[in-house]
């Protein structure tokens, strides 16, 4: 065992020949995208198309719960603000805006998944990863290019985004004023009161701006702790990165929840579910391991990583497993209470995707390519110790996850004149080229192993 | 001579010795039943070349079988049998199913299971047990050869096993 010869030394090279590949990617995206909104733009029977939905969507409501007078009464003055929005008309432009929402909030995901795996590995004290834990570290550099994106997504396209921007919802004289979401308006806009037609949210944007600085401020120390343990071997930094860690985590359980409801749940204001921050956590974290799984395998593929074998392979693959599980038991949870109480305010989420039928097939595919596939694909142990049957596995969860969010997101936004087309195919194939090309840079700028982690050797006799 | 009545059981009292003892006594030909361990050794399996377990599948099949029961027993129920509208829900309702039918699925596994340790253990109540030597659940390492399987002759065993490291070579014999 100990004849192996490891280069604990060896760095992560980004060729051009690489970078040229990974460029090629995202310009074809682009280009897609650009195809994508010439084809949108000339289209024009999406107006009749939209009626009918509407009138589908309605009718199933009665049915559901015609009974309901006074549950009804108290939705319909946001029904109606929908309809009567001014830009009620959905453009191109809108269909954008939404794609690069889904993006930012999946790739925020990835990112922060990275230092979030990082972290618990050095708290939960784990010996087997000690060899791939830059991987995860690299992903963080995404953090500030997000930030940048989340500003433009919100000065950009706040308003198309997000009803709750408007400023007539708060105005009692106003004929659209809507007094579920004025009950909501302080965790928006406090501590003011939202006036005028476009209120400034600050607490929401102070939230933003505070949780992008916290992750990113512990992700840059954390690595900088990381780095110093490369040239000065002592195991102090590694204490150090256990109590780093741990703060860290305690940051994260309360952001990650509040950066679903404010960034993914505050899209359909009126509705509420007390999962919703899980449901994003167990989103973002599922397809942050399958990235990081599927770097690793690259990576093994290409030569580098010898301090990774099998047994690693089977332990990242078990993780892939399991929390495809954790995610639809999450998910199953949500729709499970919803669907048995069927109560209006509640099932209307679920009604606009399940019985649309722009969303019903991304609804149920998204449980089949999230679920059992996974389930099935990575259940015996020979699946889980080979790098094909884990590339295969890890792209699947990833473009699952992706549908998870045009889920959460489109819906909502676009209500029913949500399509699947190029223009989203494009975006993922243009952020998810932008958000490698960073991550590979970062990773090629250290060594791919932690040379002087104390459970380097443990990990190299990893064995299960 | 029958076999599994008469062993010779090799006492190791160091794992290494185990470790390294168990590949020199199959090359000279001696083949072992089963090496029993005061706490689990890795990679023992691997020494001793056991074949690969196939507890997965059967808990698999266990498993199945829990699912299929389940989804059977509430749709029979609740739309073939007696049709009830719960909840303003279809008679077959299956997002409610799913809890009940996760929850016989792990039922059946756990029991399965349980089951099939218990057959394949012989942990039958009216089984006795072989017990080659006590000091396996203390710090020692007993290794059973049935001489009934081995051609070679005790002598010969006694002198490989010496060698291969065994502290001290016992006799047992059970009824």
């Amino acid at each position: 065992m100990h004849a192996v010869n490891h280069n604990l030394d060896e760095k992560f090279n980004f060729t051009s020949s690489l970078k040229k590949k990974v460029f090629i990617v995202g310009i074809a995206g682009l280009l897609l995208m650009i195809a994508g909104i010439f084809t949108t733009s000339s289209g024009d029977h999406h107006g009749e198309e939209s009626h009918e939905a509407v009138a589908e969507v309605v009718v199933q409501d009665q049915d559901q719960h015609g009974e309901d007078h006074a549950l009804d009464a108290e939705d319909s003055p946001g029904e109606a603000s929908h309809e009567a929005q001014p830009h009620g008309e959905f453009s191109w432009a809108d269909r954008l805006k939404a794609d690069l929402w889904i993006n930012n909030m999946y790739f925020t995901g990835l990112a922060i998944i990275g230092v979030f795996f990082f972290a618990i590995q050095y708290v939960s004290q784990s010996g087997w990863s000690a060899g791939i834990l830059r991987i995860p570290m690299a992903f963080g550099a995404w953090l500030p290019i997000a930030f940048v994106l989340m500003l433009i997504g919100y000065f950009w396209g706040g308003h198309e985004i997000f009803h709750w921007t408007h400023g007539y919802l708060y105005d009692k004289s106003s004929p659209l004023f809507d007094s579920i979401i004025n009950g909501k308006a302080a965790f928006f806009f406090w501590p003011t009161e939202p006036s005028g037609d476009y209120p400034f949210p600050i607490f929401w944007f102070v939230r933003l701006v505070l949780f992008f600085a916290l992750w990113y401020y512990m992700f840059v120390t954390m690595r900088k702790t990381a780095l110093k343990e490369d040239i000065d071997p002592s195991t102090k930094y590694w204490h150090k990165l256990v109590k780093q860690g741990a703060v860290f985590l305690v940051i994260f359980a309360v952001t990650s929840s509040v950066s679903a409801w404010d960034w993914v749940l505050s899209i359909d204001t009126h509705w509420f579910s007390t999962m919703f921050g899980w449901y994003v956590f167990a989103s973002w974290w599922v397809s942050g391991l399958a990235a990081i799984t599927l770097i690793v395998c690259l990576l093994k593929g290409a030569g580098y990583l010898s301090v990774v074998n099998s047994n690693h392979l089977h332990d990242l693959g078990k993780f892939v497993f399991a929390f495809s599980i954790f995610w639809t038991y999450i998910w199953f949870s949500q729709f499970l209470l919803i669907y048995y109480a069927n109560i209006p305010e509640e099932t209307i989420y679920f009604i606009e995707r399940m019985s649309s039928h722009q969303y019903a097939p991304f609804f149920y595919f998204n449980l089949i390519i999230n679920f059992f596939f996974p389930f099935l694909f990575l259940m015996t142990r020979e699946s889980k110790r080979h790098l094909a049957f884990l590339k295969i596995a890890c792209i699947a969860v990833l473009a699952g996850h992706w549908i998870d969010f045009y889920l959460m997101i489109t819906p909502g936004v676009l209500k029913e004149n949500g399509t699947f087309g190029l223009m989203e195919i494009g975006s993922a194939m243009f952020f998810g080229a932008a958000f490698t090309f960073v991550a590979l840079t970062s990773l090629a700028k250290y060594p791919l192993v932690p040379k002087n982690h104390p459970m380097l050797e443990e990990s190299l006799h990893h064995h299960i | 001579m029958d076999t599994g009545k008469n062993y010779l059981v090799g006492i190791f009292s160091d794992e290494d010795d185990v470790m390294s003892g168990v590949p020199k006594i199959k090359e000279a030909g001696v083949k072992i039943e089963e090496v029993y361990t005061p706490y689990p050794v890795h990679g023992l399996e691997h020494v001793l070349g056991y074949s690969k377990s196939k507890l997965p599948m059967i808990a698999f099949f266990f498993g199945l079988t829990g699912t299929t029961l389940a989804l059977v027993m509430q749709i029979g129920m609740m739309y073939w049998d007696w049709p009830m509208i719960i909840g303003g829900k279809d008679f077959l309702a299956l997002p409610d199913f799913i809890p009940v039918t996760f929850e016989l699925t792990v039922l059946l596994t756990a029991f399965g299971m349980v089951g099939t340790f218990f057959v394949t253990r012989n942990l039958k109540p009216w089984a006795k047990p072989k017990i080659f030597d006590i000091r396996s659940t203390d710090d020692k390492f007993a290794m059973a050869i049935d001489l009934a399987v081995n051609k070679k002759s005790v002598e010969e065993i006694r002198t490989i096993l010496s060698e291969a490291g065994a502290s001290e070579v016992n006799e047992k014999s059970f009824e």
